[in-house]
Parts: structure tokens; sequence; C-alpha cells
């Protein structure tokens, strides 16, 4: 693609390509004479990380024979977008401009695919996404449960357009909210403009963004950096990956307009090493952007230089803090730094710099084009605009959803996510991963805001949500945020370093029964004392999980102390393997392997496990071919 | 200026001063600390706000919180409370989390009532640990003969990864690992003696707690005192004359060099010499080097050598500069050997029969002592290294209160010192002790005034242009070894137009040494030394070396004149690459 | 036999230090650039794709080409999780604990894989040819629980999956 020589080329440019996009426009909002395009179908085929886990590049790949061989080719082309979403369901096939959504999709399928419904024109039902409780196949996404109540800003392009071609973004208005920026606005406009819409940091904070580029504007220096946070470190979080892999151009043509607003003519993506496939669409997108003219030098003819270099995290959680993040672009150990000073006065080798999150970033070109008042009409309270969450755990629909804030949990956990899995009972869903807390079924219909999430003991983190239902143990899913915070803990402050390993330690008394009666109060003293006196953010929120599971589930850890159970059937030394005499057929073979030789019995008779003696090894469980041993 | 609210006194506070500094002048207000340090004679601050024991409540904007005193600047309109009982509750939640994780051998620990952590615990009156658990621990490093390292007991204040990488720039240590097993250890958690350190042992003299100590030479020199077919005689360093008074109570920089010598004749040393005689030798011998050097104007700048800390931090990491240090052994070296040949002669002992007992600031001088080229047929020059610290302690083992006793003098011959020997402890003092020779040879007239006061001081670098009568001589000196660094990247980019360079290794010489009684972060206290040593030159009928009258003796009976081949070997030495 | 051999390892050891060389060569560093540590975690992972993992002296080697010294070298490597010190098995295999894959049983998954291969978490067998690894999210949360063998990514596994990939590599 030729080199963007001024804004009016932009325009010029995006009204040739727009057309790319004719067939896929599912709203019909472009009005095209569909006869004057090259293709007259495309097939659109999810490329995120967890469809091509599922084989979708040799979809791609079979398609692409079969159309081939059946001479099709030049007139139907097949696309990868980035992640549509509906993780459950992939591997993703959508047909346009049938608007046809094809689910569980596997590469022998590309066969069917062609020859029914692109040659005969039948739609393959057996594909077709079945709404669970209505036992109704659905075509059009947008008709789905899942996608009914969903928003989509950050991810508006995500399923879209090919990230890998950077004129399918100019095709969606792609970088006109830059040059808008560039030529008709001066930097204190923009920060103006990100300020009124309420726009407020994705990454967990919620810090206002029109705020912190304010306070780096301010902030008078030689240099100054632009970051985008791509980290990720949340465990059960992706949607920073899915935009990164689906739409990179949005984050590069967002921090332009960034390093535009403060001051900055250079910016780094920190990105986590185990992230390969976004690593690589981004680096396809910056070399695209650049010989396109909208990075680098002179953008767009305007004389404003701005240019963005790739970093790659080592698998260090902390490093998603953003002194942290600092120092490791840096070059050092990711060892966060007392706040003040703050990044936007001395930051990346000591100069003001503006650390903000990719979902963050997602979201200003549309605020730019679309304009402020657009953006605040949407949300509830003070939490303007739509939020992603990943959905994961034990709900029917796990997958990426982006919803408007101040929809309720219920909505998303029932209506969007179908609901809990092989039907069993709702017990909690934590928001806001390992800083985060859980939230029981009494809050439900909180509708999602920063500030409720925060009132009712969790946070809005980056946008994890893990849906726990009857089998999970809450003792055991604080102790696994323990020991996640335990391994990640940078090591530098007291409180974090040694107080999270010993708030570690208590609950692993609770989950052997070894807890002294006054555990709760100890974990709660010591939770509070981690909070406050913390260096950084990952150990002010690390008591998180255990205060507010010890809050909301008090009665549970109560039993794991006093009565020495554990309701899930979890937690293996608070169990007794006991052996059922109906099915015990005396073969010994328990005894003959018991380390502890606590198992009697004579041969062809009942045996039975002494419990002083026994260890709870489970050796007794794997041996038994007769499903004697059980676990009570 | 801020207007703030502290304790619900107002206050006016320069801006930009942290919650602590703002609270230091005030009365009835205390605000514990730990990791913090502050050297202000050295313009130095390590202020990482890692252990959390000064926490103090912030209220701003209507939202309390709580934060770090030592490193939060304060902000118009703050209102502080430094002591609620949420705070004293934090404060000691914290401290007890520290203590969880420190083993609990106090009574056998060589910090035991000199520990930071150990007072803070009794000044917060803790009786019992609410949280007990799993103890970081790590192997013990015995490896040098100067630095021992017992990493069970560091409470990751990082003061040491400061004075190494940022103030000496040596850069053996870094934080290891992450979390809970996280620690202060060179490269790998190799021992010490197989990296780069160079025992400055500044690291050391930082430390709060037992995590970093010297090691211990205690039990040897008393074994050596009893032992009866040995001779033991003991030099003492200029550095340590005017320190080990605090250890018993007498005001910093008192000069007790008399109390000093009654003491150790009490030990039962044959004889007290002084490491000053020696450095007057070095002197002779090193004015004699310079003027050479600047006659065929060749491997200029000269270096000072008496320092091992400095000269092992060249062969290190400046081995391109290896010609150009004094080979000039140190004093402590040169006493080594000068006692092991002219008076185990003149007393009719077999070398092996002698055993030199050193009284240093040092810790290097421990690693210097054990150098390969310090030792002849298995004999070493030097053979056992106290610091000032461990001389302390063997007094107070014995009884001994140095300050209760009557003055008494050095031994001869090895124990008269000029003035200009004093100086040696303190930096500068070794080129002024050089210049009032050199003025004197090259001139061949009288230096009627002999204080340079251009080498004074203890900033960091000095550089001067002394004027010996119409010769020029450009002078630098430097203390510290981040500063040292300074001045040989300059000559190794040709930028240097220096004749004659003083380093040391310890920030302000000798008297701030890895050995010396623990300033705590008081630099006011080096100071003082400071102006004990030069005190004791200002007294002394002798100002310049080469009038010895001692030394004049030794070279007429044994050595010749200065840079002579016997000279040579027995007081010169060499460097190699490590 | 033992010698050519030997001189095999010397030669292939010369061809990664080439590379590595090259590499760094090609990022322009001003040594006396005080921002030239920048670049450290970025040679780091370079040289671990070419080496396989951070020796002693390969860690000497960046400290001098980067004019670092080597605690700070080796005190950034043990902070990240993604640096090794040690040799990995030629099959890395990377079980996912993050809170998806944990609440869908991630933890019995790695149990089967210990077992199979007689080795723990952080392990590598003797054969040199598998070592298991904990990894904290790779984000394939819709696949959970997710299992990473070299580039390639398993998702939705059960423990008798565990067998059967197993076999798919000792072919």
């Amino acid at each position: 693609m030729e080199r963007i020589k001024s804004f009016d080329d932009l325009k010029n440019r995006y009204n040739t390509l727009k057309a790319l996009l004719a067939l896929r426009d599912a709203d019909e909002q472009v009005k095209i004479d569909v006869k004057s395009l090259k293709f007259t179908k495309e097939i659109l085929v999810c490329a995120g990380t967890g469809c091509v886990s599922s084989e979708s590049p040799k979809i791609v790949e079979n398609l692409e024979k079969e159309l081939k061989e059946k001479g099709f080719s030049d007139k139907i082309q097949v696309i990868k977008t980035g992640c549509f979403g509906f993780c459950e369901k992939g591997p993703i096939v959508l047909v346009h401009p049938d608007n046809v959504f094809y689910v569980e999709v596997k590469p022998e399928d590309a066969k069917e695919i062609v020859e029914e419904h692109i040659v005969k024109g039948n739609k393959i039902d057996r594909l077709l996404y079945e709404e669970p409780l209505v036992k109704k196949r659905v075509a059009k996404h947008s008709e789905m449960s899942f996608y009914k109540k969903q928003m989509r800003i950050a991810l508006r392009n995500c399923g879209l357009i090919n990230p890998e071609n950077i004129e399918e973004y100019i095709a969606t208005e792609g970088y006109q909210a830059l040059g808008k920026c560039l030529t008709q606005l001066k930097p204190e406009d923009v920060i103006e403009i990100i300020k009124k819409s309420g726009l407020r940091g994705r990454g967990g904070g919620g810090f206002p963004t029109g705020l912190k580029w304010e306070a780096t504007r301010k902030n008078a220096a030689d240099e100054k950096f632009i970051i985008c946070n791509a980290d990720e470190g949340d465990p059960g979080a992706f949607m920073d990956r899915s935009v990164l892999e689906g739409d990179p151009c949005s984050v590069i043509e967002s921090m332009t307009i960034a390093g535009y607003a403060i001051g900055a003519h250079y910016g780094y993506i920190y990105i986590r090493a185990e992230y390969p496939l976004a690593i690589h669409r981004l680096e396809i997108a910056l070399k695209q952007s650049r010989d396109a003219g909208v990075l680098g030098k002179n953008i767009m003819g305007t004389g404003f230089d701005f240019d963005i270099e790739l970093k790659y995290g080592a698998g260090a959680f902390v490093c998603g803090e953003e002194t942290a993040l600092i120092k490791s672009i840096e070059g050092k150990r990711g060892e966060p730094i007392t706040k003040p000073p703050f990044p936007a006065q001395s930051g990346l080798w000591s100069k003001p710099t503006c650390v903000n999150n990719v979902e963050t970033f997602a979201n200003v070109p549309p605020i730019i084009n679309k304009g402020p008042e657009w953006y605040s009409s949407i949300g509830k309270d003070a939490s303007k605009g739509t939020k992603v969450f990943a959905l994961a755990g034990k709900i029917n629909n796990v997958g990426l959803v982006e919803v408007p804030m101040g929809i309720t949990l219920r909505e998303i956990i029932y209506d969007i996510g179908g609901g809990i899995r092989g039907g069993k009972a709702f017990k909690a869903v934590q928001t806001g991963g390992p800083s985060g807390g859980c939230i029981t079924k009494e809050n439900l219909d909180t509708p999602i805001t920063y500030e409720n999430l925060t009132s009712i003991g969790s946070m809005m983190g980056s946008g994890g949500m893990i849906v726990m239902d009857e089998e999970t143990c809450i003792v055991d899913i604080a102790k696994f945020y323990l020991e996640f915070t335990n391994d990640e803990s940078c090591g530098k402050c007291t409180p974090c370093r040694v107080g999270n390993k010993r708030l570690y330690e208590l609950l692993n008394q609770i989950s052997d029964g070894t807890a002294p009666e006054d555990v709760i109060e100890k974990l709660e003293v010591l939770g509070n004392t981690i909070k406050k006196a913390s260096l950084c953010g990952l150990g002010q929120t690390s008591p998180n999980p255990v205060l507010s599971t010890i809050k909301f589930f008090r009665d549970e850890y109560e039993e794991h102390i006093k009565n020495k159970k554990c309701r899930a059937g979890v937690c293996k030394k608070l169990m007794q393997y006991t052996i059922i005499p109906e099915k015990c057929v005396g073969c010994t073979l328990c005894a003959k392997n018991c380390p502890t030789q606590c198992i009697s019995g004579k041969v062809k008779e009942v045996h039975k496990i002494d419990q002083e003696k026994c260890i709870k090894c489970g050796v007794c469980y794997q041996k038994c071919k007769f499903g004697a041993v059980t676990l009570v | 200026m801020s207007r703030v609210i502290i304790n619900d006194i107002p206050v006016e506070v320069f801006k930009d001063a942290t919650i602590l500094e703002a609270t230091k002048e005030m009365e009835d207000i205390y605000i514990p600390t730990l990791c913090h340090l502050n050297l202000e004679s050295f313009n130095l601050e390590h202020r990482v706000g890692s252990c959390r024991v000064c926490m103090v409540e912030v209220e701003q904007g209507g939202r309390k919180r709580m934060m770090p005193a030592c490193c939060t600047p304060i902000q118009e309109g703050m209102i502080v409370r430094t002591n609620t009982p949420e705070v004293i509750q934090i404060r000691r939640i914290v401290l007890e989390l520290l203590l969880s994780d420190h083993p609990f051998t106090c009574l056998t620990c060589s910090k035991n009532l000199d520990c930071e952590l150990q007072a803070l615990a009794k000044q917060f009156g803790i009786e019992h640990l609410t949280y007990k658990g799993e103890q970081s621990t790590y192997p013990l490093d015995l490896s040098s003969r100067a630095i021992k390292r017992d990493l069970d007991k560091c409470i990751m204040c990082r003061r040491c990864e400061t004075a190494c990488n940022d103030i000496q720039t040596v850069g053996t240590l870094s934080g290891y690992k992450r979390g809970f097993m996280s620690v202060v250890a060179p490269a790998e958690m190799k021992s010490l003696k197989d990296t780069n350190c160079v025992f400055c042992g500044q690291c050391v003299n930082v430390c709060p707690t037992a995590a970093l100590t010297e090691i211990n030479y205690i039990k040897k020199v008393w074994g050596a005192i009893n032992d009866p077919t040995k001779k033991v005689v003991v030099q003492v360093a200029p550095a340590v004359r005017v320190a080990i008074g605090e250890e018993f109570g007498l005001p910093p920089g008192s000069v007790a060099t008399g109390k000093l010598v009654s003491g150790l004749k009490k030990l039962g040393f044959d004889a007290i010499f002084d490491t000053n005689f020696a450095a007057d030798l070095t002197i002779m011998e090193e004015a004699n080097e310079l003027i050479e050097r600047l006659t065929k104007n060749e491997n200029l700048p000269i270096l000072t050598s008496c320092c091992p800390g400095w000269v092992n931090f060249l062969e290190h990491q400046f081995p391109d500069l290896l010609a150009i240090p004094s080979t000039c052994k140190s004093p402590q070296q040169m006493f080594g050997a000068i006692a092991k040949t002219y008076y185990a002669d003149k007393i009719g002992i077999k070398p092996e029969n002698l055993t030199v007992v050193s009284i240093m600031p040092c810790l290097a001088k421990k690693y210097e002592s054990a150098r390969p080229e310090f030792i002849k047929n298995n004999v070493n020059d030097v053979d056992f290294v106290l610091t000032t610290r461990e001389l302390a302690k063997m007094f107070k083992e014995a009884g001994i209160n140095p300050i209760n006793l009557p003055d008494e003098n050095f031994d001869n011959p090895l124990g008269e010192s000029s003035g200009a020997a004093d100086l040696f402890g303190v930096t500068g003092g070794v080129i002024e002790a050089a210049l009032r020779t050199a003025y004197e040879w090259v001139t061949k007239k009288e230096l009627k005034d002999v204080v340079f006061t251009e080498a004074r001081g203890l900033e960091g670098i000095k550089e001067a242009t002394i004027d010996i009568d119409g010769t020029k001589i450009n002078i630098a000196v430097t203390s510290g070894l981040g500063n040292a660094r300074k001045i040989l990247e300059k000559i190794q980019s040709g930028e240097a137009k220096y004749h004659a360079i003083e380093i040391m290794a310890c920030p302000g010489g000798c008297i701030d040494g890895g050995g010396q009684p623990y300033i705590h972060g008081d630099t006011t206290i080096i100071e003082k030394r400071m102006k004990g040593l030069y005190s004791i030159d200002e007294k002394k009928q002798i100002k310049k070396s080469h009038e010895n009258p001692y030394i004049q003796r030794l070279y007429k009976e044994f050595l010749g004149e200065p840079g002579s081949k016997k000279a040579h070997d027995v007081l010169h030495t060499h460097y190699y690459k490590k | 036999m033992e010698k050519s051999n030997n001189n095999c390892q010397n030669v292939l050891a010369q061809e990664f230090y080439k590379k590595l060389d090259d590499y760094i060569q090609d990022l322009n560093i001003d040594l006396k650039d005080k921002r030239r540590k920048g670049n450290l975690i970025q040679v780091l992972h370079t040289a671990q794709h070419i080496f396989g993992y951070l020796p002693e002296e390969v860690q000497r080697h960046v400290a001098r080409k980067l004019n670092l010294q080597h605690s700070e070298v080796s005190g950034v490597i043990s902070f990240y999780n993604y640096f090794t010190t040690t040799p990995k098995g030629k099959n890395k295999i990377s079980v996912c604990m993050g809170t998806a894959c944990f609440v869908k049983g991630a933890d019995k998954i790695l149990e089967e894989f210990e077992k199979n291969l007689g080795i723990k978490a952080g392990q590598v067998t003797k054969d040199m040819e598998y070592s298991i690894d904990l990894v904290r999210c790779i984000g394939a949360c819709g696949l959970a629980p997710v299992v990473t063998i070299g580039e390639k990514v398993y998702g939705r596994i059960t423990k008798d999956d565990v067998k059967k990939i197993l076999d798919e590599y000792k072919k």
C-alpha cells in the first residue's frame, strides 16, 4: 500500500477501501453495490489463540483447497479474523453476506461447508449454534443470547477484519481519529475529549484516563513516553490478548494519539512473552503502519513523529504494575517503587511517562470519532462505556464478552454466559483476579461499576470473571490465589514477602485441619495489615480473596476449622478414606500397599481403615479395583 | 514551604521534604525506621521504602492511608498522625513478620546488642510472635578471609546493594530470586571468593543485622598469644586510634592512642608497634617513585597503592591500568615484611616463630594479608588481621577497659612515626604526606607550611594543582570506589592530566573503613574522626616522614636508600589481572 | 570418538555464540549509554532461544557484551520465570495453572503428567526428552484446562488424554 501523505489522502483511501468490508456489513450501515465487488462471498475463520489451538488454520487451509478445486478462488475468499469471543464454541466460521455463524467447526467440515453452503446455498444445521434452553438452532449471531446483550466497542473489529491487513483496518475508518487529532485538535483538546468521555483505566485501577494524560502533559521534559501495558497477568483474563490478536492497529493508532496529547514521540508495548500470536500480529501491524505513513516520521504529512517498539515480558505478574513494568523495560528486576514520584512525573528513564492498558487504548479511536458524549451516554454512574470480561470457569458459555457498564452480574452469568455448567448450583463468581474477591448470589443483581464492585468486597480488575459451583471449596480458592501471589510477589517489602507467606500457611492449616481456633481473626488482622502496609498494588490487594471469602463464606471456613469438614470434598486432609463394606471383596490389595499398615482385614473379609493411623495418601483409593474405597 | 499538621501540631516544612525529615526536628515525635539510611556527609541517601516499619497515617483530600514516612514527600494540607493505635499495630505486625523470618540466635550472634532489628524488637516490646512459620535459609558463606555472609539474617533492607552498586560501583551484589526466598547475593549465589568482591566492607558497615559481618580471628590471636613458642607483635593503623574509644563510651574522634597501647600490652602482646612507622616507610619509597616518574615523565599519573580494596578493584575492573599504581606495598604489608626480616633478625628469632597481628579499620586487609605474594616459604608477612571492632570485643572479653588505663607509648624500633603518617587514615592524607617529603626532596628546601588544605575534607573527588617551587603537580584525591571509577575512566579516555592520584576505597578514607565501630548512618562521626587525626598531626613535633629517626636508622642498617634493590625486594610488589 | 564429539559440541557452541553476537551487534548498543541495560531482557530471550538455557558462561558473555556486571544479569534472570539456568527437556511441557484451568482441574492433569513421566514440575527426565513446568495463564481460558508442549497448545484436556498425548511424542 502506498504511503498516506495527508489526512485527506487517508479519507480518500477509506472511500476506496470500505468496499473490502461491504460483504461483512451485517447491519447494512454502508450502502455498497455488491455487484461491483470482486468477491461474492467471504468466509471468516476465527484465528485467535483459542481457535488456532483447535486447528482453525487447518480449517482455512482446507477451505482454500476446496474452493480452489471447485474453481471458486476468484470469487470467494477466506479471511482470518481475530477472536469472536465465543471461545466455548470455537472454532468459529462466519459466512458473509449470508451472516451465517457456524460453531465447533472441524477441519473435515470444510468440504461440506463449500459443497453444501457455498455451492448449493444450504445452511449446515448441525454446525449452527443451538440455544440450550429453547433447543433452537440460530444462524445469526446477533440473535444469540451470548451476543444479544453485548456492545462491542473495544472488540469492535475482532471477528470482523483480518488483523494482518492494514487496509481492512483503514476500511473501518481506522486512523481517522488520529488524523483528526493531528490536523484539527490541539493536544489539550484531545485530553479534554478523553476527560469528558469518562474513560477510566481498564487494567484494573480504574483511574480516569484523561486525568492521567493531563498529568503527564503538565510535566515539562525533553522526552516523554507512552507505554501500553500488555502484560495481562491475571490468570483467567484474555481480553487484551484478543484485542492485540484481532485489532492491533487500534492500539497503535491510540498510542499515537496519546503521544500527541502528552507530547511524547516514542512508545513501548510491553507484552507478555506467553503471547506469541499477539506479538506476531503486532509486528506485522507495526510494519504495515510504518509503511503506510501512519506511524514513524512525519505521520500523514503533519510533521508529527511517533514510533513504537515492542518489549517482551519474561513471566512476572508483578510487571503488570506500572512502576515494575517500567523497571522491566529498563532491563532491571521488576520491583515496584514507592509512589510518589508517579510515572507522570518520573517514569521510564526518569522521564514523564503514561502507562495505559490495551483495552483502555482500544476505546480511544471511537471516542474521538463519535465524540465523548456518545461514550459517556453508555454505562452507569461514574463508570462510562463498556467493559470486556473474560468469562471462564464452571459456566456454559466460556468466552469473551463486552457489555455496557451497569449490566448486572446475573445478566452476564445467566443470560450471556448461559448459566452454570452441568446444571450445578452457583456458588460464587470471582472478579478482579488475584486482587479481587468473590461475589455471592446475594449480590448478583448489583449493576457492575467500579465503585459497586469495590463496595461488595471485590473489584473490577482487568475483567477476569471466574464462575464457581458447589464443587469448589472456597478455602481452596483462597489458597489458590494466595499461592499465586506468593509466587509472584517480588519480595521487596516485608508485608507482602513475609505476610503473604504467613497468610498462605494459615490457610494451609485450615485445609489440613490443624488451624488454631482463632485463625479467622488472625487472617483478618494480618490481611488488613498487608493491605495497608504493602508497597504496591500486588501486596495491597493480595489479601482480598481471603478477606472476601471470609466475609461471605464464613460458615464454610468455620466448618473447616471447628468441624474439620470440607463440604465440597476438596481438602483431602479433612476427608476420610473409608471402605464401603458392600463393595469390598477382601482382596487385601489395599492393605498390602498401605504405607502405614493401617488397613486391617482377613482375606475374603471386609477390610477396615484405622483413621488414627491413616495419613490420607490415597494409595488404597488408587489401588482398589472394586471402587470400594471412597472419600467422605 | 508547605503547611501541614503533624500529630495535631501545625508545621511549615520545606517543599519536597519527606515526612521523616519534617519530624526530625520536632520534639517528642519519633518515627522508627529500619531500612532507611542517610549518609549526609557523603550526600547519599538510601530510601527504598521496603521494610515498612516507618508507616504513618496520612490524611489527604478526606482520604486516610498508611504511607512510609521515609519516602513520602510532604504536600500542602497533609494531616499526618505518627502514633495512632492503628499505626502502632501495623508497625508491630510488620516487625513481627520480620522477626518471624529471622533466626532466634541473638545470644550467640556477633551483632548481639549492636543489631538494629534487635533494638527495634526491644523498643516495641515484642515478647511473642503472632505469626510463625517457615524461615528462608541459605548456605553460610565463609569462603573469603574477610567477610562472612549469613543470609538467614538478611531482612532485605537492600542497603548493601546500594553500598556495593551505587556508592562503590563494584557491582558484586544484586537482588536474587523473587518473593519469600528473595535475597541479596552475588551472581548465581556464588561464594564471595569467586566473585569480583574487593572486600572494602562498606556492605558490612551498613548492614543492620549480622547478615554481613567480618570473619572473626580473635580466637586465632589468643592462640598465638598463648603459644609459648611464638613471639607475637601487633601493629595498629592510624584510623583505629581515633575510633576505638567509641566502643568504650568516649565521644567520637577522641584520640585514645596511649590507652590503646596500654590495653594491647595487657592483652599479652610481646611488642606494640605502630603501622604509622610503616606509613612513613611507604612515603619514603613512594615519594622516591613519584619523583622518578615525574623526572622520566613515564607511567603517570602515579596512583597510591596502600588500599587493598582499591587495588582489588583495579585488578578486576581496570586491568589495562595495571602499570600505573605505585609498586609500593601498603604500610600493613611493609610492616610485616620488615618485621619478619629486619626485626626478627634484631631479636634473634626465626620468621616462622614471629606472629604479626595487625589492628585495622579495614576488612580488605584481612584479604590482603593472604595474597600469595606476601607469603614467603609458607610464612605470612602478616599473620592475622583484627578489625577495630574485634579488638574492642577482645578487650571486653579480657575485662580490659582501656579508658581506665594510663597512657603508654609504642615500642621501638617500629613504633615511632611522623604526623604525616597519622594522616594515612583519612582521605587526602597519603598524598599530603607524600607531598611533604617530595617537596623537600625535589626543592631541597624546607617546607614551612606542611598543611595541604587542598587535599583535606570529606568530598569524594578533590582536584588541585600543587606548586612545588615552580613545578606544577596536578593531584587528585578520591575516596569511595564510585569516585575512583570516575577518575580511572578519565585516565582511560586520556582526559586526565594528573600526575599523582590518591585513591581510597572507603568514602572518607580508612576512618570509615569496613572494620570500624558502626556509625549507624551518623556521618558526623566520620567528620569527628577526621578531626581527631588532624589534631594528632598538629601536636606532633616531627611532621614529615623522612625526618623519622627510626626510618632513617632502618635505611642505614638494612635498606640502603629508597628505591634500592633491597628496598625493592622487601617493600615493593606487583599486580595482576583478575 | 569422544574427542570428535567434544569438537562437535565446541563447533555447535561456537555457532551459538556467533548467532548471539550477530544479534547483539545488530542492536548497535553504545556500551557507555546509561540506557544500554534496556536491551538486557530481549538479549536474554534470544540467548535462551539459541542455547536452550542460560548457563553461567552465557550469562558472563552477555554481561561482557552489554558492559554490565554479572550480578546484574544473574539477578534479572533469577527474577523472571521465563528464564532458566538449567536445560529443559526436548519436549517442554507447560501445564497452565491459571484460575480458569485450575477450576477445571488442572492440578489433576499435572499429577497425571508427573505420574506418567516420573518427574515433578520443574524437573527434567533423565534422558532429557521431557520437562514439566507450570505456567500462569497463557490466555486460552476458553479451552481450559490447557497444556502446551513446545509451541503446540492442547485444550480441554482430560486425565485420559495425557497418556495419548505423550504417546504422540514417544514415536
